[in-house]
């Protein structure tokens, strides 16, 4: 198999003008899903029989842990990638990565604490879904930090990688400890097999918003990942003719 | 449906604005400090540039 576009995709001065050239056919599209999704589902889904307006909470909140999840998924294989055959741009990915899923890990807890307030009566209980949710969050703030405390950058992307590949055990244990652990959260509500135990006025929002989500941590992945290559490549000579002329 | 009822939410508006205004802000701040993440590698660079120590 010819491998020649693989190093082409993976040399830093391509991936820098890429990244930058993507940026908008990400940002655009999420942008305009995202408020799509809003108004889909703060206005046209009907409230909930049980929860009433309250369930409108989920068009952030479920987008939310699928995306801090989602991103760790990317984050755990771009680091095997790096340490398997040394892509230094993988690394660069894992590392642009890391902040945005810490972001929306908060994210997903903190509206998932709010929505309990009304619903369970409390802000927080220590449930399998909650608490390896809590878990992912101090991963990212481990990797963030692992990152920041190692001043040579291969070492750093090393251990950073093994950590990452590590924590990835917990991403099934997030998922499945609904059905494993009697827990105060619900079970999966459109991944279940067979179908979606939520009506399609309620559900098109949801998926709207969840596939603006993506989008939106691709427009901001390659903005992150084009700072990531300035700061990796300091001293290469490409930088001159990419940024003088 | 009319605004105050809009924006009242049945009886939970003081829970699911909070929610929704917190995930804007942090999707608003998130681009801005990609935004200015990279504008501060940029100016780096072109002083590492501007200062001769760069090119290999």
């Amino acid at each position: 198999m010819n491998w020649t576009w693989m190093h082409k995709f993976a040399s830093p001065p391509h991936a820098y003008r890429l990244a930058g050239r993507l940026a908008p056919w990400f940002g655009w599209p999420a942008f305009l899903l995202i408020i799509t999704g809003l108004y889909g589902g703060l206005v046209l889904a009907p409230a909930d029989y049980q929860q009433g307006d309250a369930f409108r909470i989920l068009y952030v909140h479920a987008p939310s842990a699928w995306m801090s999840m989602f991103i760790y998924a990317t984050l755990a294989v771009a680091a095997a990638i790096g340490l398997i055959w040394r892509i230094k741009l993988a690394h660069a990915v894992a590392a642009a990565s890391a902040p945005v899923g810490a972001w929306f890990t908060f994210l997903a807890l903190a509206t998932g604490s709010i929505w309990g307030k009304p619903m369970w009566g409390t802000w927080w209980v220590w449930d399998a879904r909650l608490t390896s949710e809590l878990i992912l969050l101090f991963l990212y703030a481990g990797l963030i930090a692992l990152r920041a405390s190692i001043e040579d950058r291969e070492r750093a992307d090393r251990a950073a990688a093994v950590l990452a590949i590590v924590g990835i055990v917990n991403l099934p244990i997030i998922h499945y400890s609904v059905y494993w652990w009697n827990t105060l959260h619900q079970g999966a509500t459109i991944t279940k097999l067979g179908k979606p135990s939520i009506t399609g006025d309620m559900l098109w929002p949801l998926l709207v918003m969840m596939v603006g989500f993506n989008l939106y941590y691709g427009a901001v992945l390659m903005t992150r990942l084009r700072a990531e290559i300035l700061r990796r490549e300091r001293d290469a000579s490409w930088l001159r003719t990419e940024l003088v002329s | 449906m009319n605004l105050t009822g809009f924006l009242a939410m049945g009886k939970y508006g003081a829970f699911v604005w909070p929610c929704f205004l917190l995930a804007g802000a942090v999707l608003v701040w998130n681009v801005i400090a990609a935004k200015r993440l990279h504008a501060e590698a940029r100016r780096q660079a072109l002083r590492r540039l501007e200062a001769g120590r760069s090119p290999t």
